[in-house]
């Protein structure tokens, strides 16, 4: 049993279990389930290695996610700006020590695991942005002096994950930040000077794009360019998911995937295969339950009372629904190929962790809501 | 701490403001994320499953064996014999390059071969097959087997492939070859019969047959994975072989004629009188059509096509010759049948007649005297057929010749046959533009001046004459034609063996159109055809046969390729004194025996002089061949029938 020691809590440990939302937690536990039958169909209908280490991966980080919920909502509070600066400590030793895998250099090699701390990055972002504009007041948010420190806080983790190279992680961790500086009423026209700063930057980064990085783009405007390079991906995919129809091929039967046509099909492409096997049904069924965890934690940010925990659970909810749209938009061919796993169902251990944890702090928010913060 | 919380306050509302915006674009997103899915897996799920199938399914086409074309007695003439070949699968090699690098050696492949094979790899599917060569040599191919551990992507292959046993029958069965565009573009068949190493018909027997005699392709379809790895078989169709056909010839008497053709350009025809039934027909130099089936080399190509006497002819059925002499039986006929002369009237030969201050002369510089039409027929007297010409005209003459079949293709389905020239007023004036002279005529009368001819319609024209004056339909496909007026013919046959009167009974059974209006007139130039061949001073009196059964008729003819000056008609220049291109062709038609015919035959020889000098001898050698074999195929065809 978990017992907070240094806050002292009026709320029973009974208390404390009724007030979790179990419908968020049904929806994360299918979401589980679900992927272990796609993990299993992706190892070509066997229980092998990726079948079992992501189900290992799921019970471990899904008893983390409760561990998380019971820490007072006043521990992430306070230990936010901590944990921000350690992933960003650890981003700075990928840099020199980390795993290089197919070009891009993003893990570190703990022994027993491979971390990737990028991911943590994505909840160590918002958590650490929440705190900061929960402690600035609403005059002072459009002042230069405090657009700059988020500013600052957001383009460090930034950069080094797009040197990695890694773009679509890199895009995420933006994404998540700059939620929170929009949620914290910064003013339209900041986003408008940022906006034209980046496309007016555009050209300059481009030509700093790896050239298989140019080529996604290019592949994205225009998928039959190169159909057997790099459009094959996408083209493989959208075969994939056409080819399901209303109900799919069925359990095991996704040919696209056991003929090895997908890439990547266990991470960026595990919404591709389930796709193929359950159709039209399925695909708009996790799209569903995907939906409804965002509706909890909109839900839960609403039914708080201070900012820090609206900041963070409004923001996470957004940064959790980006995660979903953009890896679903690139394997239907809306957005280019950018590297992005789905939330939960993808196989990789450090996104798993970094969503859990994520989403054990919105847990943990409900759980205290009604703790004074600070 | 008020103005922290009012702060707060307003920090709370803007946060709730701000977040309605991104659940906003959020409900927006959703939508069009199931708009998607919904275009994709509904709407467009129908051309994905294609793909995803297409994905999946690799099909290996394989060519079927063609179909046998037999003679008459069941001896195969285009067959199919076990050949070895190497096919390359250009997916499955690691590096193409090395690989035929190794095989450079291996098979003394030269650059220009790798050149065209990466050329042809370059426009097909990488898991296609690519035919390396389609005809190794067994210690080629026990040579691959044992190095094929090392030559990835290579599969040696047992295959069935075209062979043609006999060189005598190349023009009439054809050859088959690689598919060209032409090909798919006439032969609507092809389609989808793209498998390596499908050969198709090009001319004779295989190109008119080839929708029948190909085949239906085979395939084996398997379930592939993402790099061509085959995982499961899913079906398998072995195709069907081509069907076999049984042609009218005579393998023997082809092989037999050919000899005879031997260092001569020329053709010879035989046909059945009464069935149409082409028993040979071949056509002199011959060429071994067996090169074709795997491609010609550049070298025998130039050889074939620079001869001087034109191997891939078939001179049978292509070759165009001014029917000469052998014209005067329709002269006759035609002359006969329109009331122009009486067989009795004579006229005198001089040796030449004058018109217009014109002289036309005879082949006989001293004349014939006073011949009637018999004798002219006979000893193929010019002036009497310049005189009966004059009097008949062009237009009756062609008339006659056409319903012989003469200016029309004998054959059906024979890509390089000739429709020839039969001249009239008419077709001068449309086809030359110029109008008819009366000189023409009587150039026409004994076949010379515009006429083109083949010699297959020579041997129709005198089957014709032989049956009696009815007309028939050669075939060279023993299913061709309605059989059942055979079997009439055949139950009769017997009887009017024995009974000459039956004859004239029996043939007006059959549904033959007659070509007469008097039979009469038939008869007579038959009888005068037995003298020109039987009786002294008749032309192929030399050539005759005289055994009994044997005895045949005939009739010379000797076609000019230019016209004589006065000057050379002086000097009376020898034939074999001209350049081999300026010496007469030598013709010669007859049936066969005389009495009862059964054959008729049509010889020519290119250049070859006279028609009694050159070509009659050949024609009596087979004559006498054909009549030897004819208990044999009648026999055939009995058991045949009963079968």
């Amino acid at each position: 049993m978990f017992k907070p020691g240094a806050i002292v809590s009026n709320q029973s440990f009974r208390d404390k279990i009724f007030s979790l939302d179990f419908v968020m937690i049904l929806c994360i536990f299918l979401l589980g389930i679900i992927s272990f039958f796609a993990m299993y169909s992706t190892d070509g209908g066997q229980f092998a290695y990726h079948t079992r280490s992501h189900m290992v991966r799921f019970f471990i980080f899904f008893i983390l996610f409760f561990v998380v919920a019971f820490f007072p909502i006043n521990f992430w509070y306070n230990s936010s700006t901590w944990f921000y600066l350690s992933v960003l400590i650890l981003l700075i030793l990928v840099k020199y020590f980390g795993l290089t895998s197919s070009g891009s250099q993003r893990w570190l090699n703990l022994y027993v695991v491979n971390l990737q701390p990028s991911e943590l990055m994505k909840v160590g972002l918002i958590l650490f942005l929440a705190k900061y504009y929960h402690r600035v007041s609403s005059m002072d948010v459009n002042r230069i002096k405090y657009l700059f420190q988020p500013m600052i806080a957001i383009l460090i983790p930034v950069l080094l994950v797009i040197t990695q190279p890694d773009l679509g992680t890199s895009f995420l961790i933006a994404v998540g930040g700059i939620t929170v500086v929009w949620l914290a009423g910064v003013k339209m026209k900041f986003f408008a000077y940022l906006s034209i700063l980046f496309i007016s930057a555009a050209p300059v980064a481009i030509s700093f794009l790896k050239p298989y990085q140019k080529s996604r783009i290019l592949t994205f405007l225009d998928p039959s360019r190169d159909p057997l390079g790099a459009g094959y991906q996408i083209t493989q995919s959208k075969i994939a998911i056409g080819s399901g129809g209303l109900l799919g091929k069925g359990f095991l039967n996704g040919s696209q995937s056991y003929l090895d046509y997908l890439p990547e099909k266990h991470t960026d492409f595990i919404f591709t295969l389930f796709s193929e096997e359950f159709g039209f049904i399925g695909s708009t069924f996790i799209l569903i339950l995907y939906m409804i965890i965002n509706w909890r934690v909109v839900n839960i940010g609403n039914g708080i009372r201070n900012s820090f925990g609206k900041f963070y659970c409004y923001s996470f909810a957004t940064a959790f629904s980006i995660y979903v749209f953009v890896n679903m938009g690139m394997v239907l061919g809306l957005i280019p190929i950018v590297g992005a796993p789905l939330p939960i169902l993808s196989y990789g251990g450090s996104s798993m962790m970094a969503i859990m944890i994520g989403l054990g702090i919105v847990m943990s928010c409900r759980v205290y809501k009604d703790q004074p913060i600070g | 701490m008020i103005s922290y919380r009012s702060g707060g306050e307003n920090k709370i509302r803007l946060l709730g403001r701000r977040m309605f915006i991104i659940s906003a674009a959020k409900v927006v997103i959703v939508t069009g994320i199931i708009g998607r899915l919904i275009s994709l897996q509904i709407n467009e799920s129908r051309k994905y499953k294609t793909l995803s199938d297409k994905n999946r399914f690799r099909e290996w086409k394989f060519a079927p064996p063609r179909g046998i074309i037999k003679d008459f007695f069941g001896n195969e003439i285009a067959s199919n014999k076990q050949v070895y070949q190497l096919h390359v699968i250009p997916e499955n090699a690691e590096n193409i390059e090395s690989l035929f690098f190794r095989l450079k050696t291996i098979l003394n492949l030269s650059d220009k071969d790798i050149f065209h094979l990466k050329r042809k790899i370059a426009t097909q599917k990488p898991w296609d097959p690519i035919i390396v060569s389609d005809n190794l040599t067994w210690s080629e191919f026990s040579k691959i087997n044992l190095f094929l551990h090392e030559l990835q992507g290579v599969e040696p292959i047992v295959s069935v492939a075209r062979v043609y046993n006999e060189e005598s029958s190349s023009h009439v069965i054809g050859y088959v070859s690689k598919i060209s565009e032409r090909d798919l573009k006439n032969k609507n068949y092809l389609k989808n019969m793209n498998a390596a190493g499908m050969r198709v018909g090009k001319t004779g027997l295989e190109n008119k047959l080839d929708a029948e005699v190909i085949g239906s392709i085979g395939y084996k379809r398997y379930e592939v994975n993402a790099y061509g790895k085959r995982i499961k078989e899913i079906s398998i169709d072995q195709g069907r072989p081509g069907k076999t056909f049984h042609t009218t010839l005579d393998l023997d008497i082809q092989k037999y004629s050919q000899e005879l053709l031997k260092e001569k350009a020329g053709s010879i025809c035989v046909m059945d009188i009464y069935r149409g039934d082409i028993i040979t027909m071949v056509s002199s130099p011959t060429f071994d059509s067996n090169k074709f089936v795997h491609g010609i080399n550049t070298k025998d190509w130039k050889k074939l096509i620079n001869h001087r006497d034109k191997p891939l002819v078939n001179k049978s059925i292509s070759g165009l010759y001014p029917p000469g002499s052998t014209i005067k039986t329709l002269v006759a006929i035609s002359a006969l049948e329109n009331d122009i002369v009486s067989p009795k009237k004579s006229y005198n030969c001089t040796g030449f007649i004058e018109l217009y201050g014109e002289k036309f002369h005879c082949w006989k510089k001293k004349g014939h005297g006073y011949c009637n039409m018999r004798t002219a027929i006979k000893e193929s007297c010019d002036v009497y057929f310049y005189e009966v010409s004059r009097q008949l005209g062009v237009d009756r003459l062609s008339e006659t010749a056409k319903k012989f079949g003469l200016g029309k293709n004998v054959l059906d389905g024979f890509v390089e046959e000739k429709k020839g020239v039969v001249p009239n007023t008419n077709w001068k004036k449309t086809v030359v533009g110029k109008n008819w002279y009366l000189g023409e005529t009587l150039h026409s009368g004994i076949g010379q001046g515009y006429w083109q001819t083949t010699p297959l319609q020579l041997a129709l024209m005198t089957a014709q004459i032989a049956n009696g004056g009815y007309k028939i339909k050669p075939r060279i496909i023993s299913s061709d034609n309605d059989s059942k007026d055979l079997e009439e013919y055949v139950k009769n046959f017997k009887n009017f063996q024995q009974n000459e009167t039956l004859f004239d009974e029996v043939v007006s059974k059959f549904k033959f159109k007659n070509l007469f209006r008097n039979q009469e007139n038939i008869n007579f130039v038959k009888d005068a055809l037995f003298g020109a061949t039987n009786e002294p001073r008749g032309t192929s009196y030399r050539s005759r046969l005289t055994k009994k059964e044997f005895i045949y008729a005939g009739k010379t003819g000797t076609s000019q390729v230019r016209r004589f000056t006065e000057f050379q008609r002086e000097q009376e220049i020898k034939n074999e004194d001209l350049p081999y291109k300026q010496r007469d062709h030598a013709l010669f038609v007859a049936f066969a025996p005389y009495k009862d015919p059964k054959y008729s035959i049509s010889v020519v020889i290119e250049h070859g002089g006279t028609g009694s000098g050159s070509a009659a001898p050949i024609a009596k050698k087979v004559i006498k061949k054909l009549l030897e074999r004819h208990p044999l195929r009648e026999l055939t065809r009995i058991n045949g029938e009963e079968i």
